[in-house]
């Protein structure tokens, strides 16, 4: 059985080197490439590109040999709360304003445990936030708005 | 030592270990960095683009893991660098036509993401497994057998990273590990290594700081991070506006000392902050883990946003943060895609300037003596990893951290 069965992860991480390795290699195809002597801007990359693609396929076919592990869970609730607070905070900072915008980050953020109850979450987040306001935008002057146009200010 | 209930002399020996070698090691780049300023400014292309391999290997050898994983990860990383405009035409490349990407993609945001986003997502995995439980520490100031113990570990340590911290790639951990073998291997009782022996903790620890010291060298002469901290440190002083380089020193004097004198207050800083403040450093561990990452989220959100004031820079953190979650769980280390994206573009830069003074021939990175030096040494380097007994002492090292 072990010799003939892929690890998926090997597989995945090959598969995901080829992907990458493709796609810089056709973005780079479609620019000058010149010669050794002088290379154009897609030269470089497209080499860089191949060696990638290589190095997948390397991945795959040792992935036959080694002995397979796990991949353990998935912090799916983890992906759900933790990547959108910084895009939350990008797109509310500047019609917020700071305070709100950095409060609600922290709300977001803070449920991705499944240990954070909703009291605890709020003072937690709430003191970062006046702590930030503090430390950020008065002690360190950093040329934030605090409050927002769209809170009509 | 922890479990014997001494973690707190565990960490004064950390402490005064980390201090001594940090002061000599100091020393050693201040006295040594001007000179080797010299030897720099001769480096051509050639040379350059040949040291730089040298580093991208290395830290494909102090990767954990596969060495074929960690070579994809630096030319990836590589491949990221390039994002943006080419040097030499001003032809935009794989920016996707995303405005925002023609400077190339932020490195604090992709640092941020692939380090901070995607270690708060694997922490978030299993948290059931965080519950730890610290004793309470006493007894602080080590013992007097304690620095009887000390002291020689202590010197070879320091010496052992001075020496690795100035090769590119290696650095803090590797000199970590030899001093660690080399302590292990002297000492009359091995059997008391990882039970609680004091020489255990102040070799290593000292070899640490002094090889974190060190390869401070080869960045301040040669603008050439030699790890992945310091391609962080090359970030941060890109961001301020400074290129670094051998004229770091001439052109920015000032800069120069200072970062060398604030190496020496940060190391008398951190055994005056450290040792009466041990006992809370301990408490702190045990703060909940759920507690701390709204307030990194939060605190990353800023800094990335603080650097440029572009929102976009936000979206790449959560981009790269899932990026670096997912490669995390195929079991590839952020590191060296890192180094190789801070290298990148000065790798394809001295790349395509050698080749044009060559007029096209491969063979002057072979012709150059210097540069020849470092390719074998790369390709040495290339070829230890890969032997299978190598491996699985690496991998052997790699476990008792």
């Amino acid at each position: 059985m072990k010799s003939l069965s892929f690890s998926s992860r090997d597989l995945i991480c090959g598969a995901l080197f080829i992907f990458i390795g493709l796609f810089f290699a056709i973005q780079a195809y479609g620019l000058e490439l010149g010669t050794a002597l002088r290379m154009g801007p897609g030269y470089f990359p497209l080499v860089l590109a191949g060696i990638l693609i290589l190095l997948g396929i390397i991945v795959i076919i040792q992935g036959t040999q080694i002995e397979h592990e796990p991949m353990g869970p998935i912090a799916w609730r983890g992906l759900l709360f933790i990547l959108p607070a910084p895009i939350l905070f990008g797109l509310t900072v500047r019609g917020l304003g700071f305070v709100p915008s950095l409060f609600l980050t922290g709300m977001v953020a803070a449920f991705a445990s499944t240990r954070m109850r909703p009291g605890t979450a709020l003072w937690l987040v709430g003191g970062l936030t006046l702590f930030s306001v503090i430390v950020f935008s008065y002690a360190l002057g950093l040329p934030f708005r605090r409050f927002g146009p769209w809170l009509g200010q | 030592m922890a479990r014997k209930g001494r973690a707190g002399a565990a960490l004064a020996i950390a402490a005064i270990g980390s201090f001594f070698a940090g002061t000599v090691s100091t020393i050693l780049v201040a006295v040594f960095a001007p000179p080797l300023t010299a030897i720099a400014l001769q480096f051509g292309s050639a040379e350059y683009f040949s040291l730089m391999i040298v580093g991208l290997i290395s830290s494909i050898a102090l990767a954990h893991g596969s060495v074929v994983k960690a070579l994809g990860m630096v030319v990836l990383g590589l491949l990221l660098g390039l994002v943006g405009t080419d040097i030499y035409t001003g032809t935009p490349r794989f920016n996707l036509g995303i405005l925002e990407l023609s400077d190339g993609l932020n490195f604090v945001a992709l640092a941020v993401g692939v380090f901070g986003i995607a270690e708060i997502l694997r922490n978030l995995e299993n948290e059931h497994d965080r519950d730890v439980t610290i004793k309470k520490v006493s007894n602080l100031l080590p013992t007097r057998q304690d620095w009887k113990e000390m002291t020689a570990p202590i010197l070879r340590g320091t010496a052992i990273g001075s020496a690795l911290g100035i090769l590119p790639g290696g650095g803090a951990i590797l000199a970590s590990f030899a001093s660690y073998t080399v302590e292990k291997r002297i000492s009359n009782t091995p059997g008391e290594f990882g039970k609680g022996a004091v020489a255990g903790v102040a070799g290593p620890e000292s070899a640490n700081n002094a090889g974190a010291q060190t390869s401070f060298i080869p960045m301040l002469t040669l603008g050439i991070p030699a790890n992945p901290v310091m391609a962080l440190m090359i970030g941060a002083m890109i961001v301020q506006g400074i290129v670094p380089g051998p004229n770091v020193a001439t052109e920015q004097p000032a800069l120069f000392w200072g970062i060398i004198a604030s190496m020496w207050i940060g190391n008398l800083m951190l055994i005056l902050l450290n040792l009466p403040l041990i006992g809370l450093w301990v408490k702190l561990l045990t703060i909940p883990y759920y507690m701390l990452f709204p307030a990194i989220i939060a605190f990353c959100s800023i800094g990335v946003y603080s650097v440029n004031s572009n929102v976009f820079d936000l979206y790449a953190v959560a981009f790269f943060g899932l990026i670096g979650y997912g490669l995390a769980k195929l079991r590839c280390e952020p590191a060296p895609l890192l180094l190789g994206f801070v290298l990148g573009p000065l790798l394809e830069e001295h790349l395509r300037r050698a080749m044009i003074m060559s007029r096209g021939d491969p063979m002057t990175f072979l012709n150059r003596p210097i540069s020849l030096v470092l390719l074998l040494l790369a390709a040495a380097v290339l070829v230890v990893v890969l032997l299978p007994s190598i491996r699985k002492k690496r991998d052997e090292v790699f476990v008792e951290e």
